[in-house]
């Protein structure tokens, strides 16, 4: 690999971790179409930022796109707090209101600028490593990459300093509130961290492909574990995975980086969504599947105990009348008994089922719960 | 002769040039400059489209999910591209109308069969169907064909490039989709506003919102041409946000919805002809949430400034009244309902004590108090007719014959003793 190669993976995988912390808790706190509307109006605050001060890359475009994406979630909470639109409506209206005005500017005033649409939508890893951070004659490396580095640190750092309160403001906001913690400080300081991290990360991957860098690796966390610090790391692995295989995919297909980074989340998302140990969809069908032959084993065991030294034992427990008297067909009969047999519940002795002690002690604590 | 056009003309200033635009000459093109015609009327169609269907998108609370349909859509029309090797906006609708309908049903599997919210679920199908597209649209472009030139266009929509035959296919498309919107109106307002009393006179809920959604997907898809993916959304939210602001009821707010949505395509088609590289989508979306943000200050009754100034209203008028009760009340102890009382008094009696004089003399304007010197306010003989209605615990029979008295009887009626 060429030094250019190995850095655009460095970036990626910077970009994706940087996102995936911020996004973390926008997943828990069910805000994550919060970021669709942040990453969209960021651009607001670039192109005004860069009328006040006319170059690219000035650290005063990154405030001034925090200033709108915090301004863009204080409108949101203000039309909400009318009461007049619903809060789905509420942010459908602001970002694409903020967002057209930054189109409009850039196409009416900054139209030979390096601002173009493409890079807004799509941005340019390719060419990144090319773009150099030189600080005090030093080469730091490419340029997003610094910028990245820095702002997945200052993530990492907020996130340990107030780790508690971060905790305890997602989780249970009332109470965060009642312990003297402000929700509503943690809330802005949250969507600051997201501002931030989305000017970041528009110039790498573009501004909507940032949503899914934020959205998709800890929703697919969070479907492999329930513990706050794995899901962060996990995300943070997610993103990077995606990250350094998108470079790939693209480069065998020679296609955008960004696009492709996102498109290889997706098929991670999928993969824990179908296969994740616990909510996978094939976990969930085979434990339906052992959950319902469980259950079938219990009534049998329990049907035997019922009439286990009557009468009509004789009659009642023959393997060929099962499915008489537990309106089973005949071959999930067969099936359920051969599974009974197998796990030491029953034996069959003469035709007949007879219980085992553990298959007694099964059913006395089946029919006691 | 043309100064006088002139003066019916709008004199406004774009990017310091100073434009005339002279509405004889504007209502001309209109009618018969085909560019402008075509785009006006294609802008038009989109409008009263997605504001119609908008309607019910935005109460069924699903404005996000038009947000998510017209990210999604991108695939859809490149890969249509890519099969029909043509830009027939036929087979693009086709394709973003399939993309559109996946993305729907990725976002209802993720909330069914995951613990994952709404919002995740929204916010995965768009972005990742909107990276899907953004890889098979570079990739288009590395295909040595020109054709393709015009794709990205669907980004930000071009409404300049409309056809006849794009208006023609939107409008069949769209008349469609409103005349399936007519024919079960009743059902889908039952199943907006009660599906449990939907489900229980036996409709088919679910068809029947899966057909509220296909129209949603339609309504998006529609746009995307002029409008674009990233905008269209704004579209489908923002007339008929706007529309509810102006009336409580939902065919009024279907209709008011489509005019506010056809009078920003139309405006935002002229706006952009004005100057070339200006996309169609941002201004229309720009003048749409103008009228969406004006109507939430300014719609009768539910506006904001409405609010406001009712409240100011209330507030002045509760004022007043606590003003008038008390002096009543006064003058009642005193054995004369029109027996003047100090400001001092009055004031230590209110809760608002600064206002109190301010108090007297708007009422003394109604005629209600008059000053009568020292400090002094007294009711009117009106006042005290007035103020009788505000104090129905005291009545003229039990009026004391001094203030020890009085006040027993005002203490006493005031426990909650039936009278």
């Amino acid at each position: 690999m060429s030094q250019p190669q190995i850095e655009i993976q460095l970036i990626a995988a910077v970009v994706a971790a940087a996102c995936a912390l911020p996004g973390t808790f926008l997943v828990l706190r069910h805000m994550a179409m919060m970021s669709d509307a942040i990453s969209h109006t960021v651009l607001l605050g670039i192109v005004l930022a860069f009328f006040v001060v006319g170059e690219l890359g000035h650290p005063l475009l990154m405030l001034g796109a925090a200033v709108v994406g915090l301004l863009t979630v204080s409108l949101v909470e203000l039309l909400n707090k009318t009461r007049l639109v619903k809060e789905d409506a509420a942010i459908g209206l602001v970002f694409p209101a903020l967002f057209s005005l930054a189109i409009i500017l850039i196409s009416v005033y900054a139209r030979n600028v390096h601002l173009d649409q493409h890079t807004v939508f799509q941005g340019d890893l390719a060419f990144a490593p090319f773009e150099r951070a030189i600080v005090m004659g030093i080469d730091w490396g490419p340029r997003t990459f610094v910028v990245m580095s820095v702002i997945l640190l200052l993530n990492l750092l907020l996130i340990v300093l107030f780790y508690k309160e971060l905790k305890l403001a997602t989780f249970d906001t009332g109470l965060a509130a009642a312990l003297g913690f402000s929700p509503a400080l943690i809330h802005y300081g949250l969507m600051g961290m997201v501002s931030v991290t989305a000017v970041g990360a528009f110039d790498a991957v573009g501004s909507i492909l940032v949503i899914a860098l934020m959205i998709v690796p800890p929703a697919t966390a969070y479907l492999l574990t329930n513990r706050l610090p794995y899901l962060l790391a996990l995300s943070v692995l997610v993103g990077a995975v995606g990250g350094v295989s998108g470079y790939w995919v693209a480069r065998a297909l020679d296609t955008n980086i960004g696009g492709a980074m996102v498109m290889m989340l997706g098929v991670l998302f999928g993969l824990a969504f179908l296969f994740s140990p616990q909510r996978g969809l094939v976990a969930r069908a085979r434990q339906q599947q052992q959950q319902k032959w469980r259950f079938a084993e219990t009534m049998l065991t329990i049907h035997l105990l019922n009439h286990e030294g009557q009468p009509e034992y004789a009659e009642e427990c023959r393997v060929d009348h099962l499915i008489y008297h537990l309106r089973w067909p005949p071959e999930f009969a067969t099936k359920v008994v051969q599974r009974a047999v197998r796990n030491a519940l029953v034996v069959r002795q003469n035709g007949h089922l007879l219980l085992t002690d553990a298959g007694r002690v099964w059913a006395n604590t089946a029919v006691i719960n | 002769m043309r100064d006088r056009i002139m003066d019916y003309g709008l004199r406004f200033t774009v990017y310091g040039q100073q434009y005339i635009m002279d509405l004889a000459t504007l209502l001309h093109d209109l009618l018969f400059d085909y560019t402008l015609r075509t785009v006006a009327l294609g802008t038009a169609v989109i409008g009263i489209v997605s504001g119609a269907l908008g309607t019910f998108a935005v109460l069924r609370k699903q404005s996000l999910l038009g947000d998510a349909i017209s990210h999604a859509a991108l695939p859809g029309v490149v890969i249509a591209f890519l099969l029909t090797r043509s830009r027939a906006p036929l087979g693009l609708l086709i394709g973003a109308l399939i993309a559109g309908w996946l993305a729907t049903i990725v976002i209802l599997v993720i909330i069914r069969y995951s613990h994952l919210k709404e919002d995740t679920a929204l916010g995965i199908a768009l972005s990742v169907f909107f990276g899907v597209g953004i890889v098979l649209l570079t990739f288009t472009q590395r295909l040595a064909d020109a054709r393709q030139a015009g794709l990205d266009r669907f980004l930000f929509g071009q409404a300049a490039a409309l056809l006849q035959s794009d208006v023609i296919l939107m409008a069949v498309v769209g008349a469609l989709a409103l005349t399936t919107l007519g024919l079960f109106w009743k059902e889908f307002k039952l199943i907006s506003f009660d599906p449990d009393y939907a489900a229980s006179l036996g409709l088919p809920v679910r068809a029947l919102e899966v057909a509220l959604t296909t129209q949603l997907v339609i309504a998006v898809v529609i746009g995307l041409q002029a409008v674009g993916v990233i905008l269209m959304s704004a579209m489908v939210v923002a007339p008929a946000a706007a529309a509810r602001q102006w009336t409580n009821r939902l065919w009024v707010m279907a209709l008011t919805a489509a005019f506010f949505g056809a009078i920003s395509g139309v405006t935002g088609a002229i706006v952009s002809s004005t100057r070339p590289g200006l996309s169609t989508g941002p201004v229309i979306v720009l003048i749409i949430s103008l009228i969406a943000f004006g109507s939430i200050l300014f719609a009768p009754n539910r506006g904001l400034v409405w609010g406001w100034v009712r409240h100011q209203r209330n507030r002045r008028q509760l004022r007043a009244d606590a003003v008038l009760h008390d002096l009543y009340v006064l003058g009642w102890q005193h054995g004369n309902p029109q027996h003047p009382h100090a400001v001092e008094v009055l004031r230590a009696m209110n809760a608002n004590q600064g206002g109190v004089e301010h108090t007297l003399k708007v009422l003394a304007r109604q005629g209600l108090t008059e000053y009568s010197g020292n400090g002094e306010w007294a009711l009117t003989a009106v006042g005290v007719q007035t103020a009788r209605l505000l104090a129905p615990e005291i009545n003229d029979e039990s009026r004391p014959t001094d203030n020890e008295s009085a006040l027993a009887v005002y203490g006493a009626s005031n426990e909650p003793t039936s009278n």
